[in-house]
């Protein structure tokens, strides 16, 4: 197992990293660590600049200034093998369930034989026996979501970052996840999660990114952000306020 | 005219050598073509979908633009490239069913190879983002997007294979209609609609027709089977 191996990833660091495109700034500068086995949760108004920082973090986009760094000289491969991100709309294969799974072990360079073993745990673990052999694609919103965590789950990552994987969710579908976010985390994996949801914050975050307009405006540990929020944005955000 | 379609499916019933041999030569040089063409226009089209490189916008007008290409200008140019003056001449390959393969080759390359590229740029663009975030890298995505667009692709090869088969002037203009030699269903029922002989040219226009309506039948069912086993 990855987290297995002495050498760890975390924490991550993030200097003075911001995204401008097209003359506009998207992030503005910011500092930020994410340590080991934390569960931070994202939140601000649409277009804060939530999904662009986890982009960022995750690889996907390259900030235009900062660095970010991740700890103990990994080479790229490894850290990108490390790594999962769960998106907000599911991008899933043209194939079973299962081999949707299966696929993200090979991309990893699983072992053939090691790939089976780690789907069908996978599969099992999310509770999708019965559906694994369908078409991905013909699958309810919430089923291709828990496929996603699965597909996640499978490849054992150090850090997970999960963009408001419970949007358009049931309520019983929305329980799923959030256990199999704890599920996660009692296995090690260091979470980063966005949401639009107050009480689901509340009960799964250690502490709270609070983004507004690109800015990073606060960072709380959560019972702080909604007891005490230091900032005034943060306090009309929790109210349910509008906040620009 | 009753009398020509008797004799005609006479002819089809009675596996009239001189028809088998024509309709077998037919699909050998589309069936080559299209194997040939599509080998080369797929990893293409994948490569234009995925790379940017200087050039790429006006190699795809190019791609478009050649997809309608009038078969007999295809003809042409392969003609002048292979005539005893042209730069392959040497190799004495005009009026050889080879250059008909090479014909059809340059007739339906653009097509298999623009469409393709449609296809796979689309499904790149709904893809990239996941296939990143695993670790795979362009090259490493071929593999996976040739799969998962096998569907459209087999549709695009389908509609590669209808337009060889049933073309007429390329084939004529670098086979040269010889019969035993590079007659196919096409040149042959020019010919022999001039010279009278309707039951053969009805015969091997009926074969053709079904042939060709065949062809979009499976290509139509790939496609919806597809669009409803795979979303
Ligand atoms: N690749 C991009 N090119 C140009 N603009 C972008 C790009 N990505 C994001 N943006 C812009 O950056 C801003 C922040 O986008 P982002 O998707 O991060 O918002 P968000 O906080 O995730 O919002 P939501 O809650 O609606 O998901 C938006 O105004 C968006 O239009
Ligand atoms: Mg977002």
């Amino acid at each position: 197992m990855n987290r297995a191996e002495p050498l760890s990833l975390l924490p991550l660091e993030l200097e003075g990293v911001a995204f401008r495109h097209r003359g506009q700034t998207l992030l503005h500068p910011l500092d930020l660590r994410l340590e080991r086995n934390g569960k931070t949760l994202i939140m601000g108004p649409n277009g804060a600049g939530k999904s662009l920082l986890m982009r960022i973090c995750h690889g996907l986009l390259a900030p235009t200034a900062g660095t970010v760094r991740w700890c103990g000289g990994a080479t790229p491969d490894t850290i990108r093998r490390r790594q999962a991100m769960v998106f907000q709309r599911p991008v899933l294969l043209r194939r079973s369930a299962l081999a949707n799974v299966r696929h993200a072990l090979g991309a990893q360079g699983v072992p053939r034989r090691e790939r089976a073993r780690r789907a069908d745990e996978a599969i099992e673990q999310f509770g999708l026996q019965a559906i694994a052999h369908r078409p991905a694609r013909v699958l309810s919103g919430g089923e291709q979501q828990r496929l996603a965590l699965a597909r996640a789950w499978a490849l054992r990552p150090e850090i997970l970052f999960m963009d408001e994987p419970t949007a358009a969710l049931d309520p019983a579908a929305i329980r799923a996840v959030e256990e199999a976010v704890d599920t996660f985390h009692h296995n090690g994996t260091c979470i980063v999660m966005s949401t639009h949801d107050l009480g689901q914050a509340r009960r799964l975050a250690d502490d709270v990114i609070f983004l507004v307009n690109g800015t990073l405006v606060e960072r709380s540990p959560v019972q702080q952000f909604f007891e005490a929020p230091r900032s005034a944005q943060a306090a009309a955000f929790v109210r349910g306020d509008l906040v620009w | 005219m009753d009398n020509a379609f008797q004799a005609a499916f006479r002819l089809i019933a009675e596996r009239d050598p001189v028809l088998v041999e024509i309709v077998t030569l037919s699909l050998q040089v589309s069936l080559t073509a299209v194997l040939i063409a599509s080998a080369i226009a797929l990893p293409l089209g994948a490569a234009i979908a995925l790379w940017q490189f200087p050039g790429r916008g006006l190699l795809i007008v190019i791609l478009n633009a050649f997809m309608g290409l009038p078969p007999v200008v295809a003809g042409l140019m392969v003609y002048l490239m292979l005539s005893r003056a042209g730069p392959l001449g040497e190799l004495g390959l005009l009026f050889t069913p080879t250059a008909m393969v090479i014909a059809q080759v340059v007739l339906i390359l653009p097509i298999v190879a623009a469409l393709s590229r449609q296809v796979i740029e689309e499904l790149w663009g709904e893809y990239r983002e996941q296939l990143q975030s695993l670790g795979v890298s362009r090259l490493g995505a071929i593999p996976t997007l040739l799969w998962d667009a096998r569907f459209s692709l087999t549709t695009v090869v389908l509609a590669g294979f209808g337009r060889a088969s049933a073309e007429v002037g390329a084939v004529l203009i670098v086979g040269g209609n010889i019969s035993g030699v590079t007659r196919v269903m096409t040149t042959s029922i020019a010919l022999e609609t001039n010279r009278g002989n309707l039951p053969l040219a009805l015969g091997l226009g009926i074969i053709l027709l079904v042939l060709v309506a065949t062809v979009n039948a499976v290509a139509y069912m790939v496609g919806e089977s597809a669009r409803r086993r795979l979303g």
